[in-house]
């Protein structure tokens, strides 16, 4: 270990931010030493990334004190922080796309000649020594869209580098990446540390904690728990502290065999929005009475993949056939009619209109069926009483049909969306990315409820970075890798380290 | 005490509500127009007084302001229903003018008794403008062309397009920059034949209230402008197809999802945009203008039946009253310049900041809060 | 042929010169993020403004400035509407574009005796035409050449908006901020400010342009002066891609259909075609061009969204 336990470098005393009635933080302390990972532990939602947001300026806490290395400063914006020598990257990157790798790097303290000429030459020079100085390697001269996700997390670690940061802040940055990739990113972190950085590491997966940190603290409801030491804490005790009592994350279901095929895919080929090919010659069968688990690396053609089942992208190739029906290149409408749902990745894009209230959310593929339309005029008592059963039956909160779905949490948001698809009776529903940024109340709800339909011999495909949960939920599990399956293991069989090496082209089937 | 609950709930309605924004835009608008009078050394007061007096004081002032308002008002409901399925109808004024090509000709050069005459009139009219309005719609749908540079584009096009036609020979008036008027059958002014007959011109002599009306071309526009409100509010709240278009406007991705077929909502709604702003064209010549004229520059009914649909909060009801202010204030407004001298355009200034202080509803918020609070704290003093 | 060729370029470059001006200014705005459909408001103050303090002074220059300070003072509203208070910048632009035609002609009834029309400027006092007298006169460089001042400078202007935007520490924050504010504003770059800069020199632009118009190609400032062609700029901005160099091409073509259109109205012309379908050809054919070829995720990322920081 290289921690200096004689140097606080950064030292958050009684910080509490709200907004307007809501208390994000509340009343938080946090101590961290030169040279150590530091992890900050919560649910979504719990103010992890509040506390940051001040800790870099970009909030203002709304009472508390911030010393750093023993002197108290005021950190009214991300230039004093990064004054301070403080840097962050950001959960979600905070990269100018159509900018080159130097030119994100550069931007805010960029190297000029003359009247505020850019001299590009002396950028792409200072990023390639930095890279070099600190291991990670990246092109200069490389255009954000075209590099990876984790090349571009290497981009957000330089830029905070660049500015001569001694304290990093790490917002969730495993979420996007391989197991191979968060490995080496440990490794990088490890590195850094022995340079005599200091890393907080923000997360809600103890693994990593486990694995990358020394020192934990526990945030719940914007309320400091706990800080411990890694090293002598279990992971189900850090469980508990996060979520306030005893979980498990084992999903309860019984052993079943599954049914007759449902779905069938062969050959899909699909493109992208850039016009490439995303998902190149994808062949995949679903049985009924089965959660087939997908899994993989963000940008591995997923998206893609659901979009076009659900009719929402042209195949350019290969067809998808539903009980031997070819349903290839339908509208969304003529397959929903076939009993396909879907529970769509980006609930607040694709799944809600979030003006709408929750009860015209709740009839969203059925507004001109009865009893909800008649001849082309609502019926607005019958959509009402719909939307009151419905969520009762599924406990939304609050329980006004009326309100919009906009002002829903977004546990509730995806209740909404759940109790929808799964009142149409589907034969198949596609999961994707169900339980992304909920809860852990939520996230049992919904695995609930996609058990629930396996139960009732549907098919469901469930689709998620997160591989823990595909592990959990499923009874297959198909890794995709560039378009493609490249492999599909019995979830009882399977281990993390296989499917990770598959998950990063390592696969041994349908390779080639 | 049960007094003070109402009066909260006011005040709730009116912080919260659209209503209480618009309301406050009003009055702010209202009150820079005046400090401008003022400090260019006109008396406000004076100056509002002679508005409200050439709006309301005589009967043909109020019959005027309606007929001001009513090509506004159904620009304003085209614009206003564009808005809610997500679309900005900047071509009310192509639209516009293509309902009034076609009104013209059809009026000029079918012969039809009235109640056939005036039908197929609007009926040609709304198809041409609902094609020209379907246009975008469908570039949009089909090219991701934005509505905003298309229907700009095709606003030109319609102006020299009915300046072409103006100049056909046959329809032009001789000598002159206009066509031929419309057949008397094609008419909507309120009883036009008879108040010029001698039976009516004898009862007018002695009922100085309706000769006094009847001296403006008051006609059944504000009738339609009134219907055609109530159907933009039936079909946008109570209709399977307002869900469909609503449902596009607020996010067509999810519509999408939901098994609507997006493009077509575009071009469905981008038609009904533009067939409403034809007939608001269509009904100015049949009901005011009687003729077209080759155009110099842009009329501007649907530039400000965007500032009518704006200050209406894009609601029917909210269009029907915003156009009889907008109306009100433009007639009443060019009063002011015979009168006390005072610039006219003090009402586009007026409009303007109503419309500027109605994009922030942050700001409204922000001074109302502020208000509110003060008078709070004095109270608890 | 060779003097027609010349008359039509000339032509072409006179009437594409206010437009290129004011579509310069929708490129600086909406670059850093800010949609701006005021311009056609912002150009008619400039263009009053010029005629005005032109007719006044006597001095082309000193009215060419204050027009673009008087349009910029105007886009001044439009950034606090747009950059503080999170407006919807279209209804903030469409604000503007009633606002600055009203000012215009309420302060031209006071200044010119009730009139919305301003007086005429001498010809002495109009924009100079510093290569006047260089070529023998109507010869076929005369003709193309022998413009006034302001065209010069608005190509001039091309060459620096270019530079500027793509070569510049700060042309690199504006078009950061456009992109994706967030990041930027985490990096310490201020996106406000960038903004209210941005908005504020379109508006100049605007005023630039509007000011071409009535003290040079005409000579005073009146109702219909502007009547459109603001919406014509925004147009030529989209089409040419957020781009300056892309905007003057765009320009340029909706000037070259303004230069046949006086070469075929004027009389001896070769041959008569309705000028009223000719005017229709630039639309006409952006409207072609826009369905082929325009890439739909040219625009700034972040162009129309208002910016918060306390976002959650």
């Amino acid at each position: 270990m290289n921690i200096d336990f004689s140097s606080k470098v950064v030292e958050m005393k009684n910080i509490t931010k709200k907004f307007g009635d809501f208390v994000a933080n509340d009343n938080i302390n946090l101590t961290v030493h030169k040279g150590e990972v530091h992890a900050l532990l919560g649910e979504n939602g719990a103010g992890k990334s509040t506390l940051m947001n001040i800790l870099y300026g970009l909030y203002q806490p709304t009472a508390g004190e911030i010393f750093i290395n023993g002197n108290k400063v005021d950190i009214t914006d991300p230039n004093v922080a990064i004054k301070k020598g403080i840097g962050m990257v950001h959960q979600h990157f905070m990269l100018v796309e159509p900018f080159t790798v130097a030119e994100n790097i550069i931007l805010g303290m960029e190297p000029t000649q003359g009247i505020g000429a850019l001299d590009m030459k002396k950028a792409v020079q200072d990023v390639e020594e930095i890279s070099k100085m600190y291991g990670l390697h990246v092109n200069p001269n490389d255009k954000i869209y075209d590099i990876t996700v984790g090349m571009q997390q290497r981009v957000e670690i330089l830029k905070a580098l660049y500015r001569g940061a001694e304290i990093l802040i790490l917002d969730e940055p495993t979420a996007v990446l391989t197991p191979q990739e968060i490995k080496e990113l440990i490794q990088i972190m490890r590195n850094l540390t022995q340079q005599g950085k200091t890393i907080i590491l923000i997360t809600h997966k103890l693994k990593e904690i486990k694995e990358a940190a020394d020192f934990c603290t526990i945030i719940r409801r914007g309320k400091h728990i706990d800080t411990v030491e890694v090293q002598n804490t279990s992971t189900a005790d850090l469980a508990s502290m996060m979520v306030g009592r005893e979980v498990s994350f084992k999903v309860e279901k019984e052993e079943k065999e599954h049914g007759e095929l449902v779905l069938s895919i062969e050959d899909l080929v699909v493109k992208d929005n850039r016009n490439i090919d995303a998902v190149k010659g994808l062949s995949l069968d679903v049985y009924a009475g089965e959660i087939l688990g997908i899994a993989g690396v963000d940008g591995n053609g997923q998206s893609e993949f659901i979009e076009a089942l659900t009719g929402l992208r042209r195949v350019e190739s290969g067809k998808i056939k539903i009980h031997g029906k070819d349903i290839t290149n339908n509208t969304p409408k003529e397959i929903i009619e076939e009993r396909i749902a879907s529970i769509p990745e980006d609930r607040q894009k694709r799944g809600l209109v979030l003006d709408y209230t929750i009860a015209e959310n709740m009839i969203l593929e059925n507004y001109n069926k009865p009893p909800f339309a008649k001849k082309g005029i609502l019926n607005q008592q019958a959509i009402k009483d719909f939307a009151r059963k419905l969520i009762e039956k599924f406990d939304v909160r609050p329980d006004n049909q009326l309100i919009k779905a906009r002002s829903l949490s977004g546990g509730n948001q995806q209740k909404v969306i759940i109790a929808r698809e799964v009142t149409n009776d589907p034969e198949i529903l596609i999961a994707a990315q169900p339980t992304r940024g909920l809860d852990v109340g939520a996230i049992e709800f919904v695995h609930k409820s996609l058990v629930e339909q396996r139960d009732k011999n549907k098919a469901v495909v469930l689709v998620s970075l997160e591989l823990d949960e595909v592990m959990n939920v499923s009874d297959r599990i198909a890794v995709i890798y560039e378009g493609k399956i490249v492999g599909i293991v019995n979830a009882k069989e399977a281990d993390e380290n296989t499917l990770g090496l598959m998950m990063a082209g390592g696969g041994t089937e349908n390779e080639g | 005490m049960k007094d003070k609950g109402l009066k909260e709930k006011i005040l709730h309605f009116i912080l919260n509500g659209n209503f209480g924004f618009t309301l406050v835009s009003i009055i702010l608008g209202l009150a820079v127009g005046a400090i401008i009078l003022q400090i260019t050394g006109f008396n406000a007061f004076e100056a509002y007084k002679i508005m409200i007096q050439g709006v309301f004081s005589r009967p043909n002032y109020i019959a005027w302001t309606i007929v001001r308002s009513t090509p506004i008002i159904i620009t304003g409901l085209s614009v206003a229903f564009a808005f809610k399925t997500g679309l900005f109808n900047i071509g009310a004024e192509g639209q516009f003018i293509i309902g009034a090509i076609t009104a013209a000709a059809v009026g000029y050069f079918v012969k039809l008794p009235a109640v056939l005459h005036i039908p197929l009139v609007i009926l040609a009219a709304i198809t041409a403008a609902g094609f020209w309005g379907a246009i975008a719609g469908y570039l949009k749908a089909k090219f991701g062309v934005h509505e905003v540079i298309s229907t700009i584009m095709l606003n030109w096009i319609a102006l020299y397009l009915n300046n072409y036609i103006v100049r056909i020979e046959g329809f032009r008036r001789p000598l002159n920059e206009r066509s031929y008027a419309i057949q008397q059958s094609a008419s909507i002014v309120v009883l036009e034949e008879w108040k010029r007959s001698e039976a009516g011109r004898a009862w007018l002599l002695n009922h100085e209230f309706w000769r006094d009306v009847f001296r403006t071309p008051l006609n059944l526009g504000i009738v339609f402008a009134i219907v055609l409100a109530i159907i933009v509010w039936f079909i946008l709240n109570k209709t399977t197809l307002g869900y469909e278009l609503k449902a596009v406007g607020y996010n067509k991705h999810a519509a999408e999802y939901g098994g609507i077929n997006v493009s077509k909502s575009m071009l469905v709604s981008m038609s009904i945009a533009g067939a409403l702003a034809g007939l608001a064209g269509a009904l100015h010549v049949m009901g005011d203008s009687k003729s077209i004229a080759s155009l110099a520059a842009m009329e501007g009914y649907g530039f400000d039946g965007i500032a009518v649909a704006l200050i209406g909060g894009n609601t029917p009801l909210g269009v029907l009253l915003g156009g009889l202010l907008f109306g009100g204030l433009k007639y009443g407004g060019s009063k002011i310049q015979p009168t006390l001298g005072a610039p006219s355009e003090v009402i586009s200034i007026v409009i303007g900041t109503i419309v500027f202080f109605i994009a922030m509803p942050k700001l409204i918020k922000m001074v109302m809060k502020l208000t509110t609070k003060n008078r709070g704290a004095k109270n608890v003093e | 042929m060779w003097s027609s060729l010349g008359f039509i370029i000339g032509t072409t470059l006179m009437y594409s010169t206010p437009l290129i001006y004011t579509a310069l200014g929708g490129v600086i705005s909406e670059n850093s993020g800010v949609v701006n459909i005021g311009l056609e408001g912002m150009m008619t103050i400039g263009a009053f403004v010029g005629a005005a303090v032109g007719f006044y002074t006597g001095n082309p220059w000193i009215a060419f400035l204050a027009a673009g300070l008087a349009s910029g003072f105007l886009a001044l509203f439009h950034a606090i509407a747009a950059v503080s208070f999170g407006a919807d910048q279209v209804v903030s632009g469409i604000a503007i574009n009633f606002l600055g035609p009203g000012i215009a002609l309420f302060v031209s009834r006071l200044f010119f005796e009730g009139a919305t029309n301003t007086k005429p400027i001498p010809l002495e006092n109009k924009m100079p035409r510093p290569l006047n007298g260089l070529f023998p006169q109507n010869s076929f460089f005369d003709m193309i050449l022998n413009q006034y001042a302001t065209v010069f400078m608005a190509f001039a202007l091309v060459a620096i908006v270019w530079y500027l935007l793509y070569k510049t520490k700060l042309g690199l924050r504006i078009r950061a901020v456009g992109e994706h504010p967030r990041a930027a504003d985490t990096l310490g770059v201020s996106v406000y400010k960038i903004r209210y800069l941005c908005v504020v020199l379109s508006g100049v632009f605007a005023g630039f342009g509007g000011a071409s118009l009535s003290l040079a190609v005409v000579s005073n400032f009146r109702p219909t002066l502007i009547s459109g062609h603001g919406f014509i700029a925004l147009a030529a901005m989209i089409f040419g891609k957020w781009k300056p160099q892309g905007a003057m091409w765009a320009c340029l073509l909706f000037g070259v259909s303004n230069g046949l259109v006086v070469y075929l109205g004027r009389p001896g012309a070769p041959f008569q075609i309705s000028q009223q379908l000719l005017s229709m050809i630039p639309y006409v054919l952006t409207l072609i061009i826009l369905t082929g070829f325009v890439g739909r995720a040219s625009a700034p990322a972040a162009s129309g969204t208002p910016y918060e920081k306390d976002e959650r």
